[in-house]
C-alpha cells in the first residue's frame, strides 16, 4: 500500500514541477488579492464628495461647514446657491452627499431650540451612505457640544453640566479598529479555501476526463489509496499557502500574530482536510472539468458570503444562518483571526475545531463512498 | 473446448443494466490459456461493458467471472494482478514522458526495479518506440500512444490480457507492430481477449463471439463459423455495385447482398441452382455479361448473415 501511495504522490509532484506555471499560479495571486484586500479592502470613508447649500449665511452655519472641512472625510466639491443645484450635483454623480442649511439654523440655535439639518445622500451606494452619515451626526454632535458650551455663560444661571453618557471606547485586540486586522487572517482562510478545493476537484475531474482514473483502477491500487496520493499533494499546497501569506500578512501589513502557532497548525489541518474533502465531494458530481469549474463557481461564492468573512452571520436570516453551519470557512476564520488577534488557545476554540473535524470526515466519507460508485 | 481446468477465463451467465438498458444478458464463454479471443458486434452490442466487467472496474448484476482460479467479484485486487486492461482510450499522463508513464504502472503493480528494466526494454523495442523514451506521451501520434498503452498495460506481464477495440484508430504501420507483439504474447502464454471492430483483425483470433443486444449469438472459431453460414456465397464484379445491390436484393434464393468495395456479394440457399438465374436476372436489369463466381465468406459476409442484417451497405 505504502509503494503504491508514494508512487502516487510521486507522480503528482512530477506533473506539478513539469507545469512551468503551475507554481506561479499557486502563489502569484495568493499574493495579489492579499495586497488588493490589504490595501484596497476598507469600509472607512474618505474624501466623500459633498455638495453644500447655506441658506442662512451665519457665523454658526458658516461654522458648522468649517467642521466639515476640517476632517478630511469630506471633501466639498460645490457650494450650491439654491436647492435645484443640489439636486442636479447628486443625479451627476458631482456628489454623494448634500448638506442642506437652512435659513433660520442661527436664529433656532440663539434660541436653545433645535435646529435642523439636513443632510441628503446617495442611497445607490448604502454602504459608504450609512458610514458617511455616521460621520456627520458625530460632527453634528461635536458641534453642538462646543456650541452649548460656549452659550453655556450668556445665560442666566448657574451653570448646569449637561447630563448624559460619555462613551469611552476602547476596543480590545485591536486598539485601533485597523481593519485590515480583521480582513487580513479572513482573507488568509478564504483564499485558501478557493485554492484548495478548486485544485482538488480539477485534478480528479482530470483523471477521470483523460481516462487515467479508470487505467488506474485497473491497477491494484485501492480507491482510498489513490484518493490519498491525489489529496495529499493539495493539502500541503494549502498548508504552504497558510504559512506564506501569514508571513506576509504579518511581516508587510504588521498584522500581530500573537497566539499559537500549534493552535494555528491544527485549525489549517482540520480546514484543509474538509478543503479537500469539499473537492473531493465536488469532483463525483462532475464528469469534465468544465462541470467541475460550472459547480465550483456556483458553490465558492456563497461559501465565501455566508462565512462571516464581511458579512456579520447573526445579521443573516435563519435559513442561512443554518447553512452557514456546514461550511468550513465559517470555523477557521473564527480560528485564525482569535489566534492572530485574540492570542486564544484550544480551551476557547476547541467548538470550531470539532465542527470542522465533523465537517472533514462527513465530506470526506460521503466522497469516497460516492467515489467508487462513481468509477462504475 | 479446453477442460474447466485449463481455462484462463471462464464466464458464466454474465449480465449487466444501465437503468432501463440491458447491455449485456446472460454471456458466457470459456476462453483457453493462450488464446486470442474476439468480441465483434455492431456499436452497441455490450462488448465494452463486458470487457469492463471482465476487468473488475465494473461490478455485474449477475453472473460469474473466474480468471487464472480467481473469482474477479469476490477478489478485484487479487485479479487485477493477473489481467491488464486497455481500455479504447488508453490513460496516459500526457505531462509525463514515456519512461515516467510506464515508470508508474510499474509501480502501481509492484514491479521491481531491474524486472522493470529489463522488460521496458524489451516491449520498447517491440513497439518501435526505443528512440521516444524521453519524450512527453502528450506529443506521440495516436498510433504511438496506442502502442505505449500497450507498453504500460504489460509491464506487469499479467497472464490475461484484455483488449477493448485497440487498434481502432490507429495507422497500419501501427497496427501491424500492435499485432506482432500480440503474437509474441501469444506464443509465451498470455490469454488475450479482444473486442474489435474490424473484421480483418476478427479474422486473427483463435476464436469468435458475436455479440448482438448484450448476447453471444454465436461463438466458434472463425472458419467454423464460415462453414456455418447458411447458403452459398457468389462474387459479382460490378462497375455500378450499388445499383447491382438494389437489383438483387429480395429477389428468390437471394439471401443476402453486401457491398465489398468493387464487388457485390450474394448470398444465395443453392448455388447451382441460382447462377443461371442471376445471369438472367442481371441481363435485365442492364448489367449483362456478369461474371457470377462462388466464393469463399469472408468473416464479415459470415456476421452479417448470421447476426440476421439481410443487406447492409
Amino acid at each position: 500500500m505504502f509503494e503504491r501511495l508514494s508512487v502516487m504522490l510521486m507522480k503528482e509532484f512530477v506533473q506539478l514541477r513539469r507545469d512551468r506555471w503551475s507554481m506561479f499560479r499557486l502563489i502569484v495571486p495568493l499574493f495579489i488579492q492579499m495586497i488588493v484586500f490589504g490595501y484596497a479592502a476598507t469600509f472607512t470613508v474618505h474624501h466623500v464628495a459633498t455638495a453644500v447649500l447655506d441658506l442662512d449665511q451665519s457665523r454658526a452655519s458658516r461654522s458648522l461647514i468649517s467642521h466639515f472641512v476640517a476632517t478630511s472625510r469630506f471633501d466639498i466639491v460645490d457650494v450650491a446657491r439654491n436647492q435645484r443645484r443640489i439636486t442636479s450635483d447628486i443625479n451627476n454623480d458631482k456628489a454623494a452627499i448634500a448638506i442642506v442649511i437652512h435659513a433660520g439654523f442661527s436664529r433656532d440655535l440663539e434660541n436653545g431650540r433645535s435646529a435642523p439639518l439636513q443632510v441628503i445622500v446617495d442611497g445607490t451606494n448604502s454602504n459608504t451612505a450609512l458610514i458617511a452619515l455616521g460621520y456627520i451626526s458625530q460632527i453634528a454632535a461635536q458641534f453642538s457640544a462646543e456650541w452649548a458650551g460656549r452659550a453655556a455663560p450668556v445665560r442666566a444661571g448657574p451653570a448646569v453640566p449637561a447630563a448624559g453618557i460619555a462613551l469611552q471606547p476602547l476596543p480590545w485586540f485591536n486598539e485601533g479598529l485597523n481593519e485590515r486586522w480583521f480582513f487580513i487572517p479572513g482573507v488568509i482562510g478564504t483564499l485558501t479555501l478557493l485554492q484548495v478545493v478548486s485544485l482538488t476537484a480539477f485534478a480528479v475531474v482530470r483523471e477521470r476526463e483523460v481516462g487515467t482514473l479508470e487505467q488506474i483502477m485497473v491497477s491494484p491500487i485501492r480507491p482510498f489509496e489513490f484518493i490519498l496520493g491525489k489529496t495529499v499533494p493539495f493539502f500541503l499546497i494549502g498548508f504552504g499557502d497558510i504559512a506564506l501569506v501569514s508571513l506576509f500578512g504579518i511581516l508587510w501589513f504588521h498584522v500581530p500574530f500573537i497566539g499559537s502557532p500549534w493552535v494555528m497548525l491544527a485549525g489549517a489541518s482540520l480546514f484543509l482536510m474538509a478543503a479537500v474533502g469539499m473537492g473531493l465531494l465536488l469532483s463525483t458530481f462532475s464528469r469534465t472539468q468544465q462541470q467541475a469549474f460550472a459547480l465550483n463557481f456556483f458553490l465558492l461564492n456563497p461559501f465565501f458570503i455566508l462565512s462571516g468573512f464581511a458579512f456579520p452571520i447573526a445579521s443573516m436570516p435563519k435559513v442561512l444562518q443554518w447553512f452557514t453551519l456546514i461550511n468550513p470557512l465559517r470555523y477557521f476564520l473564527v480560528v485564525i483571526r482569535a489566534v492572530f488577534l485574540k492570542g486564544v488557545g484550544i480551551e476557547v476554540l476547541w467548538p470550531q475545531l470539532l465542527a470542522m473535524a465533523l465537517l472533514a470526515t462527513v465530506m470526506l466519507t460521503v466522497s469516497v463512498l460516492r467515489f467508487t460508485k462513481s468509477l462504475d | 473446448m479446453a477442460a474447466p481446468g485449463e481455462a484462463a477465463i471462464r464466464v458464466h451467465g454474465l449480465s449487466k443494466s444501465f437503468g432501463q438498458v440491458q447491455a449485456v444478458r446472460a454471456i458466457g464463454f470459456d476462453v483457453s490459456q493462450g488464446e486470442i479471443f474476439g468480441l465483434v458486434g455492431p456499436d452497441g452490442a455490450g462488448k465494452t461493458t463486458t470487457m469492463r466487467m471482465l476487468a473488475a472496474v465494473l461490478q455485474p448484476d449477475e453472473g460469474e467471472i473466474v480468471i487464472d482460479g480467481v473469482d474477479v467479484a469476490a477478489e478485484p485486487e487479487l485479479a487485477k494482478l493477473h489481467l491488464s486492461y486497455m481500455p479504447q482510450r488508453f490513460g496516459l499522463y500526457e505531462d509525463l514522458t514515456v519512461s515516467e508513464n510506464i515508470f508508474f504502472y510499474a509501480e502501481l503493480f509492484g514491479v521491481s526495479r531491474s524486472e522493470r528494466m529489463s522488460r521496458s526494454e524489451r516491449l520498447l523495442s517491440a513497439a518501435g518506440l526505443l528512440s521516444f523514451r524521453r519524450r512527453l506521451a502528450g506529443q506521440l501520434s495516436g498510433g504511438m500512444k496506442q502502442k505505449l498503452g500497450l507498453v504500460c498495460a504489460l509491464i506487469h506481464t499479467p497472464k490475461v490480457l484484455l483488449l477493448d477495440e485497440p487498434t481502432t484508430g490507429v495507422d497500419p504501420v501501427s497496427r501491424r507492430d500492435f499485432w506482432a507483439i500480440l503474437y509474441d504474447l501469444r506464443e509465451s502464454g498470455v490469454t488475450i481477449v479482444l473486442s474489435t471492430a474490424y473484421m480483418d483483425e476478427a479474422e486473427r483470433c483463435s476464436r469468435l463471439a458475436l455479440l448482438h443486444g448484450g448476447a453471444i449469438r454465436h461463438c466458434d472459431t472463425p472458419s467454423r463459423l464460415k462453414e456455418s453460414m447458411p447458403g452459398a456465397l457468389l462474387a459479382i464484379p460490378a462497375a455500378d455495385p450499388r445499383g447491382m445491390r438494389d437489383a438483387l436484393v429480395g429477389k428468390p434464393g437471394v439471401l443476402g447482398v453486401l457491398l465489398m468495395g468493387d464487388r457485390v456479394h450474394v448470398r444465395v440457399d443453392d448455388a447451382a441452382k441460382r447462377i443461371p438465374e442471376l445471369h438472367a436476372l442481371l441481363e435485365g436489369h442492364g448489367f449483362p455479361g456478369a461474371v457470377i463466381e462462388p466464393t469463399e465468406p469472408g468473416i464479415e459476409d459470415v456476421f452479417v448473415a448470421l447476426l440476421g442484417q439481410g443487406s447492409a451497405s
